[in-house]
C-alpha cells in the first residue's frame, strides 16, 4: 500500500439524514460522526430503523445528506454533481449487494470487469488473476449467472467489487440471502482481501457471526454511533447487541 | 374476475397507452375512410340530383359523348349523329316543354401567367343555349352576355375571381389544336355537379362548340324536360321513335339518369375506400404485434399474482377470461376513441378538399351507424384476439410459481417446435418459388405466388431464432464504437428473442411491403427506360394532356416545321378479331424504320409496308399466330378484312401489340386517335427543334413535346406517383410498430429496473445508460428492417418473374441506395422511439431500482 494504512477511506462528520418534512419527517442519522480506517473490514450493525443502510447509502454517495459531511478519502460527496458521483462509484467505491448483484446477460468474467468495461479501462490482469484465485471462480468464469450458485453468484459479485481496486468496498448484508456455509465463504473472502490483499470493507449487517469476521464493529441505534468494539468475537457482539436491546428497551 | 380486469385496467393505464394509441390509430384509420367515403358518395349524390332533377330525359350519342365511360376514343361501329334536326323534332313533341342541345368536352385554360388551370381533367367546356332571344336558364350569367359568335366565351363565376378574369379579357382557350384566343364576354353561375366539385366551365356559342368538339351541326346529347303532366316515362316513349336507331344512341330519363350516376359515383368511391380499408387493415395487423407483446409483458410482470390468483382457487379458464376482458375494455375504449378521432379525420379531409376547391365541404359529414359499428367492432376484436395467445399463456403459469422468489426466471420456452414449423414453411416456399420461376408459365405463376406467401410466413415465425445470429452480426460494430453501452444494448437486445422478434416484426411488415414496392418500382422504371432505349429511334413525341388525342389538324403543321426529318402519328384504334378486342395501332409504312426498332422475333418491319401486320409476342402467343397466319378482322367502320401477320416482336410498352400501316387502317376508321405523333430530328434532337415543334402546334398548353428524356421521364413520374401515395398509406403503420417499439423497451426499463440501478451503482453514467436503451431501440429497427428489406426484395423479385412474360426485359433491379435509406430511416425511427424510455431509463433513482421489496 502506498497510502499510509492508519487514514481515513472514508469519514463522517456532522451526518444527519432526514426523510420527509414538517411533523412526518423521520431523522435517520442524527449528527453522525465516524471514521473507516484503511487496510480495515468494519462492520455495522444495530436494529432495524437504526440507520445503517442509511449511512452505507450516504457514504457510497449513494443517497443525498441532509446535513453535515461524507467523505470518501479527501474527496467531499456533497460538493459532487452526478456525473462525478457516478465516476467517483465506478473508480473509487466498490459494491456487494444482498440480491441482484449480477447482469444475467454477461458471464462471470464479464460481470467481474463490468466497472472497467463501463470506464472503459483494460483490467490489471495480473491483480484479476488473483481476485479471480481468491473467489474461487477460474474454472466458472464463462457461466452465466443463471448456471452459477447463491453463494457462487455472490463471489462473482465480490470479484466485481474487488477487481478495479477501489478504495472501499461497501458491502450492504452480503449473506443476507445465503445459506450458512455459502455466506462463510464469502465472509471468509472478504476477510482475507482485507488482510491480504490490502482493502477497506465496510459491511453492513445484523448476523453477530457474520460480524465477527470483521475487524471492527460500529453499532447504530437512532442515527447514532452508540457503540464501538475492536476485535469481535460472536459472543462478543452478542453480549453488546443485547445490551443495546436493554438500553432501549428501559429508556 | 370482471373486477380484476378493470382494476388490473386501471393498474397499468400508463402500461397500455401504447396498446391503445395503436389500436386507436388503427381505427381512426378505418373510421375516418369510412365517414370520408360515405360523405362524398353522399354530396356527389346530393349535387347529381340538384343539377339533372331539372331533365326529364336525356337522349346520348355514347360514340362521342366524353360523359359516359364507353364514349371517348372506342368509335366503334357506325354511328349515327344527334342533329339540328334530331332536337327540332324533339322539341315538336307534345310532352316536350324544352329540348336542348349539348355539346361538351374538355377545355384547357390558361391562367393570366400561362400556365393551365385545374391539372386534374376537370376543366371543361359546353355550349351556350340561349332561350330563343333570351339568356340560357341552365347558365345565368352574373354579369356580361352569352357567348355568340367565335372568338367569345364565358366563364363560371368562381373560375373568373380565382384568376381575376373579367369581362372583356382576351384569354387563351386550348382544345385541341392550335391556342386560340378569345374575349370574356360574360360571366355565369351554375350548379354544374363537376363545377361544385371543384372543376371549371367555360362556354363557346353552340357553332363554335360543334366545331371544336364534334361535326359542325352535331351534339353530343340533348336534354328534353316534359310539360306539366307529362311523367318521364311518357316522355321517353314518345322520344323513341323520333331519334336515329342506333347502338351508340342512348334515350334515359331523368330518374335512371341519377340513379346511374349515383351507382358511378358509389362504385368509384368504393373501390377507392376498398384500398384505404387495405391499409387500414396492414396498420391493424401491425397492431396485433403491439398488443399481443404488451399482453405478455404485462402477464410476465404478474406471474406471481396470477399464480397466487391459482393458488387460491381460481381456475384456468378465469385466469385467461380476465385477460381477455382486460383486452376486450381496452379495446372498447380505443376505439371509441379511434372513432372520434376518425370523424376529426373524415372533417379534416373534408375541410382539406374545401380548401383545394371543392364544394364538399358544404354538405354535412356523414356517421352511419354502420361506420360506428364496424369501427367499435374491429378495434375490440383485433384486440382480444392479439391477447388470445398471452392470455392462454397465462393460464399456464403454475400455483407453485406465487411460492418461488421474484428472481427466479421463468423457464425459456425452448424455440425448437416454432423453429422446425419455421424453417419447414420457409424451406417448402422457397422450393416452390424457384420450381414455379424456373417453370413459368401460369401453373409456374401459382407456384410462385403460393410459395411466397409460405416464405413470408416462414420467415415470421423465424424471426426469433434469426434475431440471434443477426445481432450477433452487428455487435462488435456496437461495442467497438459505444464500448460498454454497445455490449449491454445487444445483449438487451438478444435476450429475449420472441419480444425483440414480436417487436421488430410489426415494423418487418410495413417494411416489407415498402421495399417490394420500392424493387418492383425500379425494375419496371428499369425495363421502359430500357425500352425506351431499345425501341424509339425518334427523337421527340408529341402529344396531348390527360389522354386527349392530337389534333389530326397539327399533323401538317408537324409536316411542315424545319428540321423535321421524318415523323408518323401513331393511331390508336381497337378492331375486333376472333370475337375479342384488339388494340392496334396504325403507323406510317414509310418513316416506321426511321422512328422505331422493336426488337424482331421474326419477320422483318418492312412487312408493313406490304399492308401486313406485326404482332407481339404476346398476342402470337395467346392467339397461335405466326408470319403468314391469317386474321379475319372487323374494323371500327364495321367493314370487315382480312389481315397477314408479317412480323413477330418482343413485348414493349412502349409499342403496343399490334402494329399496322395507317394508308390500310385509316380508310376503315370513323375518327382517327393520334396518341401520339413521333419526329425524328434531320440533325438529332436540338433545343431549337423542340422549340420549332412548340411553336407549330401552337404553343398549345395541352400538348407536349417530349424528348427521348422526358418520355422515359414521364413513364417513371406516372408509377413514382403511384408509388408515393402507397408509401404515405404504409407510414401510418410504420408509425405504430414506432409505437410499439416505445412500448417494448418503456417495459423493458421497468422490468429491468434493479439492474439498470445495479448499474448505475457501480459507476455507469446517466449518459452511458440513456445510450443503452436507445442502442438496443436502434438494433431492434434496424433488424426489422433489414428482415423487411430481405422479404421484400425477394417478394419483388418472384412478382417480376410473374410479370417478366408480360413485359420485355423486365427483370429484378435492386435500387441500393434507397433500401440502405431505409435501414437509416428505421435506425432513426428506433432512435425516435427510444427517447421517452431512455430518459426514464437514465432518471431512475439508484437506491429506489436496487432496492429489494
Amino acid at each position: 500500500m502506498t497510502r499510509d494504512s492508519l487514514t481515513a477511506a472514508a469519514s463522517a462528520v456532522g451526518l444527519s439524514k432526514i426523510y420527509g418534512e414538517g411533523g412526518t419527517h423521520v431523522t435517520a442519522l442524527d449528527n453522525l460522526g465516524v471514521e473507516f480506517l484503511r487496510g480495515q473490514f468494519t462492520a455495522i450493525m444495530g436494529p432495524s430503523g437504526s440507520g445503517k443502510s442509511t449511512l452505507m447509502h450516504c457514504m457510497a454517495g449513494l443517497e443525498p445528506v441532509t446535513a453535515g459531511s461524507a467523505r470518501i478519502g479527501d474527496t467531499e460527496l456533497g460538493g459532487l454533481d452526478d456525473k462525478r458521483l457516478t465516476t467517483m462509484r465506478r473508480d473509487r467505491i466498490g459494491f456487494v449487494f444482498q440480491s441482484f448483484n449480477l447482469l444475467a446477460t454477461l458471464t462471470a468474467l464479464e460481470n467481474i470487469t463490468l466497472p472497467m468495461a463501463i470506464a472503459g479501462r483494460k483490467p490489471d490482469q495480473a491483480w484479476l488473476d488473483r481476485v479471480v484465485a481468491a473467489v474461487g471462480l477460474a474454472d466458472r468464469l464463462g457461466h452465466r449467472p443463471s448456471q452459477l450458485s447463491g453463494g457462487q453468484q455472490q463471489r462473482v459479485a465480490c470479484a466485481r467489487a474487488l477487481a478495479s481496486r477501489p478504495e472501499i468496498i461497501f458491502a450492504d448484508e452480503p449473506t443476507g440471502n445465503l445459506d450458512s456455509r455459502s455466506g462463510a465463504q464469502i465472509l471468509s473472502f472478504l476477510r482475507d482481501c482485507v488482510r491480504d490483499l490490502g482493502q477497506t470493507v465496510v459491511m453492513v449487517t445484523h448476523d453477530p457471526i457474520a460480524a465477527s469476521y470483521a475487524d471492527r464493529v460500529v453499532f447504530l441505534a437512532d442515527g447514532r454511533i452508540v457503540d464501538d468494539l475492536r476485535a469481535p468475537t460472536a459472543d462478543s457482539v452478542l453480549d453488546r447487541m443485547r445490551r443495546l436491546d436493554a438500553v432501549a428497551r428501559t429508556s | 374476475m370482471y373486477r380484476t380486469a378493470l382494476g388490473n385496467v386501471r393498474a397499468h393505464k400508463g402500461r397500455l397507452l401504447m396498446t391503445m394509441l395503436a389500436v386507436l390509430l388503427g381505427t381512426a384509420f378505418v373510421a375516418g375512410t369510412l365517414i370520408f367515403s360515405d360523405t362524398i358518395g353522399q354530396s356527389v349524390k346530393d349535387s347529381v340530383s340538384d343539377s339533372s332533377s331539372r331533365t326529364s330525359v336525356q337522349v346520348t350519342d355514347t360514340a362521342v359523348s366524353t360523359d359516359t365511360d364507353s364514349g371517348a376514343g372506342q368509335n366503334t361501329g357506325v354511328r349515327s349523329p344527334l342533329t339540328e334536326s334530331t332536337v327540332r323534332r324533339i322539341a315538336a313533341l307534345p310532352g316536350t316543354r324544352s329540348a336542348r342541345g349539348t355539346v361538351a368536352g374538355f377545355a384547357g385554360l390558361s391562367d393570366p401567367h400561362g400556365d393551365l388551370i385545374g391539372s386534374r381533367g376537370n376543366t371543361r367546356g359546353a355550349n351556350w343555349v340561349p332561350a330563343t332571344g333570351g339568356p340560357d336558364p341552365e347558365y345565368p350569367m352574373a354579369q356580361g352576355t352569352g357567348p355568340t359568335s367565335a372568338g367569345m366565351i364565358a366563364i363560371d363565376q368562381r373560375t373568373a375571381s380565382d384568376n381575376g378574369f373579367r369581362i372583356g379579357d382576351t384569354v387563351r382557350a386550348a382544345v385541341n389544336g392550335p391556342v386560340l384566343e378569345m374575349t370574356v364576354t360574360g360571366i355565369f353561375t351554375t350548379d354544374d355537379p363537376q363545377v361544385r366539385a371543384g372543376g371549371s366551365l367555360v362556354l363557346f356559342d353552340t357553332a363554335t362548340a360543334q366545331r371544336l368538339y364534334l361535326e359542325p351541326g352535331q351534339y353530343d346529347s340533348i336534354q328534353v324536360v316534359a310539360t306539366p303532366g307529362t311523367s318521364q316515362n311518357e316522355l321517353r316513349g314518345e322520344i323513341l321513335p323520333v331519334v336515329p336507331h342506333s347502338r351508340n344512341i342512348t334515350v334515359k330519363t331523368g330518374a335512371r339518369l341519377d340513379a346511374d350516376t349515383a351507382a358511378k359515383a358509389r362504385s368509384g368511391m368504393s373501390g377507392m375506400r376498398n384500398v384505404l380499408l387495405a391499409f387500414a387493415g396492414i396498420a391493424l395487423f401491425v397492431g396485433v404485434f403491439l398488443i399481443a407483446n404488451t399482453f405478455t409483458m404485462l402477464i410476465a410482470q404478474r406471474t406471481r399474482e396470477l399464480a397466487l390468483l391459482r393458488a387460491i382457487g381460481a381456475s384456468r379458464r378465469q385466469i385467461t377470461t380476465s385477460v381477455l376482458l382486460e383486452a376486450l375494455l381496452v379495446g372498447a375504449g380505443a376505439s371509441a376513441a379511434g372513432l372520434v378521432t376518425g370523424i376529426g379525420i373524415g372533417a379534416a379531409l373534408q375541410g382539406l378538399m374545401g380548401s383545394m376547391g371543392s364544394q364538399v365541404s358544404t354538405s354535412t359529414l356523414v356517421v352511419s351507424p354502420t361506420t360506428v359499428l364496424v369501427t367499435l367492432l374491429t378495434g375490440t376484436t383485433v384486440t382480444a384476439l392479439a391477447a388470445l395467445l398471452p392470455g392462454l399463456r397465462a393460464s399456464r403459469v403454475a400455483p407453485v410459481a406465487a411460492m418461488r422468489g421474484i428472481d427466479t426466471p421463468a423457464t425459456r420456452r425452448s424455440l425448437v417446435v416454432r423453429n422446425s414449423i419455421g424453417v419447414a414453411l420457409a424451406g417448402v416456399g422457397l422450393a416452390l418459388v424457384l420450381w414455379g420461376a424456373a417453370r413459368g408459365g401460369s401453373a409456374g405463376n401459382l407456384l410462385v405466388v403460393g410459395g411466397a406467401v409460405s416464405t413470408l410466413v416462414g420467415v415470421f415465425v423465424l424471426t426469433p431464432a434469426l434475431a440471434r445470429p443477426a445481432i450477433a452480426l452487428v455487435g462488435p460494430l456496437c461495442t467497438r464504437l459505444f464500448g460498454i453501452s454497445g455490449t449491454l444494448a445487444r445483449q438487451n437486445a438478444a435476450r429475449n428473442p420472441r419480444r425483440t422478434a414480436a417487436t421488430a416484426s410489426a415494423l418487418t411488415v410495413g417494411i416489407t411491403l415498402i421495399s417490394a414496392l420500392t424493387v418492383l418500382g425500379a425494375s419496371v422504371t428499369h425495363a421502359i427506360d430500357k425500352q425506351v432505349t431499345q425501341n424509339m429511334r425518334a427523337d421527340y413525341a408529341v402529344s396531348a394532356l390527360l389522354s386527349l388525342p392530337v389534333a389530326p389538324t397539327l399533323l401538317p403543321e408537324i409536316a411542315r416545321t424545319p428540321g423535321v426529318a421524318a415523323y408518323s402519328a401513331l393511331d390508336d384504334q381497337h378492331l375486333r378479331a376472333g370475337g375479342k378486342d384488339l388494340p392496334v395501332t396504325g403507323v406510317d409504312a414509310e418513316s416506321f424504320d426511321q422512328l422505331i426498332v422493336p426488337n424482331m422475333v421474326d419477320g422483318s418491319t418492312a412487312a408493313l409496308g406490304r399492308g401486313q401486320i406485326l404482332v407481339d409476342e404476346n398476342h402470337a402467343a395467346d392467339d397461335g399466330w405466326t408470319v403468314g397466319s391469317t386474321v379475319p378482322v372487323t374494323y371500327p367502320d364495321g367493314s370487315r378484312g382480312r389481315l397477314t401477320v408479317g412480323g413477330v416482336y418482343q413485348n414493349s410498352e412502349v409499342l403496343g401489340s399490334v402494329l399496322m400501316s395507317r394508308s390500310v387502317l385509316s380508310p376503315h376508321t370513323t375518327a382517327p386517335f393520334y396518341s401520339t405523333v413521333l419526329v425524328k430530328g434531320a440533325t438529332g434532337a436540338t433545343a431549337s427543334l423542340q422549340q420549332a415543334l412548340k411553336d407549330s402546334t401552337g404553343d398549345n398548353p395541352l400538348v407536349n413535346v417530349r424528348t427521348k428524356q422526358q418520355m422515359r421521364d414521364h413513364f417513371s413520374s406516372q408509377i413514382n406517383l403511384l408509388l408515393d401515395a402507397m408509401y404515405a398509406l404504409l407510414a401510418l403503420s410504420v408509425v405504430i410498430a414506432a409505437l410499439g417499439v416505445v412500448n417494448t423497451l418503456a417495459m423493458a426499463v421497468l422490468e429491468r429496473k434493479r439492474e439498470i440501478g445495479m448499474l448505475r451503482a457501480v459507476g455507469l453514467s446517466r449518459v452511458a445508460v440513456r445510450r443503452m436503451v436507445r442502442l438496443e431501440s436502434v438494433l431492434i429497427a434496424s433488424f426489422g428492417a433489414a428482415l423487411g428489406i430481405a422479404i421484400g426484395s425477394f417478394l419483388a423479385w418472384a412478382g417480376v418473374r410473374l410479370l417478366s412474360s408480360a413485359m420485355t426485359g423486365l427483370t429484378t433491379v435492386l435500387p441500393y441506395a434507397q433500401l440502405a435509406a431505409y435501414i437509416a430511416g428505421a435506425a432513426l425511427v428506433g432512435l425516435l422511439a427510444a427517447l421517452w424510455p431512455a430518459r426514464r431509463a437514465a432518471r431512475l433513482n439508484v437506491l429506489d431500482s436496487i432496492r429489494t421489496d
